[in-house]
C-alpha cells in the first residue's frame, strides 16, 4: 500500500535525481553555448550602437532577451526541482509527527508531490512557449506545494498540542 | 547485498547507539554533511564580504566602459569591454555555485544520514556509497571553484575545460550514491513490518528538536510566500526593465546622447540590486528553514545540556530569520543592513558549529564505550 511517508521520500528522492539529471545534462550540452551567446548578442548589441545601425543593435538585444529569459528558468528548474525534493523527503522522514489520519496525509503529500513536480515543468515550459499555461502551470504547482506545506504545519502544531 | 544491520536495534524504545558507529555511513554523512555545509556557509561569507560587491563594481565599470565605447563610436573597445564582464561574471558565477552546491550537498549528505537505517543493504555497502556520495559532494564544488583559474587549459573539449569534467564527474558520483540509496529505500519499503529495523533516532521529540521543527518550517512558508509574491508582482516587471533599460543605452549611444545612456546605467545597476536581493532574500530563508528541520531530527546526538540545546536552536533560528529580512533592506539602508545579515550568516554558523561539536562528543562517548567493551574500534 502507498503511504504518504512512502509517496514522500520515494517521490524525494527520484525528484531530486530528475533534477541533478537536468541539471547535469544543462550544464554539460546547453549552459556554455547559451552563456556565450547571451554575452555574444549583448556585445553586438553595443557594437551595432557603436556602428551606429540601431536596427542590428535593437534585434541582438531581442536576441539577448529571449536568451536571458530561458537561461534564468533553466537554471531556475534545476534549483527549484532539487530544493523542493529535499523538503518532501524531510517531510516524508518527519510523517510520525503529523497528527492526521493517514487519508489526510496521503492527500497533503500528494499534492506537495504534484506541486513539486508541476512548478517547475511549468518555469521549464515557458522557455518553449512565453503564453499564459505555462504560468498557469507554475502558479498551480506553487499553489500546491505552500498549501500542502501548510497542511503539514498545522499537523505537527496539532501534535505539539496532543503531546 | 545483505538485508541484516549488525548492531541495530529491533526493538521499540531502545536507544540504537550502533547506528551511529566510529566510520558508519550514519556518522560519516552526518558529520561530512554539516561540514560541507560549514564550508559553504564560510565560502558564501567570504565571497559576500571580499568578492561580491567588488565584483559587482568591476562589472558595473565594464558596463559603463562599453556603453561609453558604444557612444564614442569605438566598436572595438565595446568587444573588449564586454569580454572583461564576461571574465567578471565566470568569477562571481563560479564561486556562488561554489557555495550553493556545497550546502546542498550537505543538506541530502544530512537527509542520506537520517535514511541509512531504512536503506536495506550491509552497513559496508552503506559505507562505500557514503563514501562515493562525499567525494562526490567535494569534488563538484572544488572542480566549479577552479573552472574559473583553469579555464580550458589542456582541454580535449571546444567549451569544457578540466575543471568543469572534474566538477561533472562529481556530480555523477553524488547521483550514483543516491540512485543507489533510492534502490536500498525501495527495498525497505517491501519488507514486511516485522522485518523492518528501527530507527529511534525518528521518535525523539525533545524541546529543541521541535522549535528546530517548527521555526524550520515558519522560515520555508515565509520563504515560499516571499518567492510567490516576487514572481506574481516583481519578476516580468524585471525582466521587461532589463530589456528596456539596455535598449535605453543603445538607442543614447545610436543619438550620441550620453546622458540617456548614463541614466540608463545607474537604472541598471539599481535594477540588479534588487534582483539579487531578492533572489537570496527567497533561498537563504528558504535554506536555513531546510537546515533547521534537518538538525531538528539530529538533537539526540547532540551531546550538550538540553538548555544549551534549545539556546543554541533559538539562535540558529534568529540568525536564519535576520539574514534573509535584512539582506532585503539592503535597498533601503545599504551596507548598515548587508553587516547585519552578515551578523545574522555568523549566528547560523556558530550555532551550527555549537552543535557539530556536540554530535562529536556524543560520538566520542560511543567510541570509548565501544572500545571499553573490547567491541570494534
Amino acid at each position: 500500500m502507498v503511504t504518504a511517508r512512502k509517496l514522500l521520500i520515494l517521490g524525494g528522492i527520484a525528484s531530486a535525481l530528475l533534477g541533478m539529471g537536468y541539471g547535469m545534462w544543462y550544464a554539460i550540452f546547453l549552459e556554455h553555448q547559451e552563456l556565450g551567446s547571451i554575452g555574444g548578442s549583448l556585445a553586438a548589441g553595443f557594437s551595432a550602437a557603436a556602428e551606429r545601425h540601431p536596427v542590428e543593435a535593437d534585434a541582438a538585444l531581442k536576441q539577448y532577451k529571449e536568451l536571458k529569459y530561458a537561461y534564468d528558468r533553466h537554471v531556475d528548474v534545476h534549483g527549484h526541482w532539487i530544493g523542493l525534493a529535499m523538503l518532501l523527503i524531510l517531510l516524508g522522514i518527519a510523517m510520525d509527527r503529523v497528527e492526521f489520519s493517514e487519508r489526510i496525509k496521503l492527500f497533503l503529500a500528494a499534492g506537495a508531490l504534484l506541486g513539486s513536480l508541476l512548478f517547475p515543468l511549468g518555469v521549464l515550459f515557458q522557455t518553449f512557449s512565453h503564453g499564459s499555461a505555462p504560468r498557469g502551470l507554475a502558479v498551480v504547482g506553487s499553489a500546491l506545494v505552500i498549501a500542502s506545506v501548510a497542511g503539514f504545519t498545522l499537523g505537527f502544531a496539532r501534535e505539539r498540542k496532543s503531546s | 547485498m545483505s538485508s541484516s544491520q549488525p548492531g541495530t536495534s529491533t526493538q521499540a524504545g531502545a536507544r540504537n547507539d550502533t547506528a551511529f558507529a566510529p566510520m558508519g555511513a550514519r556518522r560519516l554523512l552526518a558529520l561530512g554533511g554539516i561540514g560541507l555545509i560549514l564550508v559553504g556557509m564560510l565560502v558564501g561569507d567570504m565571497f559576500a564580504v571580499f568578492v561580491l560587491h567588488q565584483n559587482a563594481a568591476k562589472v558595473g565599470a565594464s558596463l559603463t566602459a562599453a556603453a561609453h565605447a558604444a557612444v564614442a563610436g569605438d566598436s572595438k573597445s565595446v568587444l573588449a569591454s564586454f569580454q572583461t564582464v564576461g571574465g567578471f561574471l565566470e568569477n562571481r558565477g563560479t564561486k556562488v555555485d561554489t557555495h550553493v552546491h556545497m550546502i546542498a550537498f550537505g543538506y541530502l549528505a544530512l537527509m542520506l544520514a537520517i535514511l541509512q537505517p531504512w536503506a536495506a543493504f550491509s552497513e559496508a555497502t552503506k559505507k562505500r556509497l557514503a563514501w562515493i556520495f562525499l567525494f562526490g559532494a567535494w569534488l563538484l564544488p572544488v572542480g566549479v571553484f577552479l573552472i574559473h583559474y583553469v579555464g580550458l587549459a589542456y582541454s580535449p573539449l571546444e567549451a569544457i575545460g578540466w575543471a568543469s569534467i572534474a566538477a561533472d564527474f562529481g556530480g555523477l558520483l553524488v547521483m550514483v550514491a543516491s540512485v543507489a540509496c533510492l534502490l536500498g529505500l525501495g527495498k525497505w519499503f517491501q519488507q514486511k513490518e516485522n522485518q523492518r529495523l528501527r530507527d529511534d533516532l525518528l521518535d525523539d521529540h525533545s524541546p529543541a528538536g521541535r522549535i528546530l521543527l517548527a521555526g524550520g518550517l515558519t522560515l520555508v512558508l515565509l520563504g515560499f510566500f516571499h518567492g510567490a509574491y516576487y514572481a506574481a508582482v516583481d519578476l516580468y516587471k524585471h525582466e521587461a526593465m532589463d530589456f528596456s533599460l539596455l535598449s535605453q543605452m543603445t538607442a543614447g549611444a545610436v543619438a550620441n546622447d550620453m546622458g540617456m545612456v548614463d541614466s540608463a546605467l545607474g537604472q541598471y545597476g539599481q535594477l540588479g540590486g534588487e534582483k539579487a536581493v531578492n533572489i537570496a532574500a527567497h533561498a537563504h530563508a528558504i535554506e536555513f528553514g531546510l537546515l533547521a528541520i534537518l538538525l531538528a531530527f539530529f538533537q539526540p546526538y547532540v551531546r550538550l545540556q538540553e538548555a544549551w540545546k534549545r539556546r543554541w536552536a533559538w539562535v540558529l533560528l534568529f540568525g536564519s530569520l535576520l539574514l534573509p529580512v535584512c539582506v532585503l533592506l539592503e535597498l533601503n539602508y545599504g551596507l548598515l543592513a548587508g553587516g547585519i545579515a552578515d551578523v545574522g550568516g555568523l549566528l547560523v554558523v556558530i550555532a551550527l558549529v555549537a552543535m557539530w561539536i556536540g554530535i562529536v562528543r556524543y560520538t566520542g562517548e560511543i567510541d570509548a564505550t565501544t572500545t571499553n567493551a573490547g567491541g570494534t574500534p
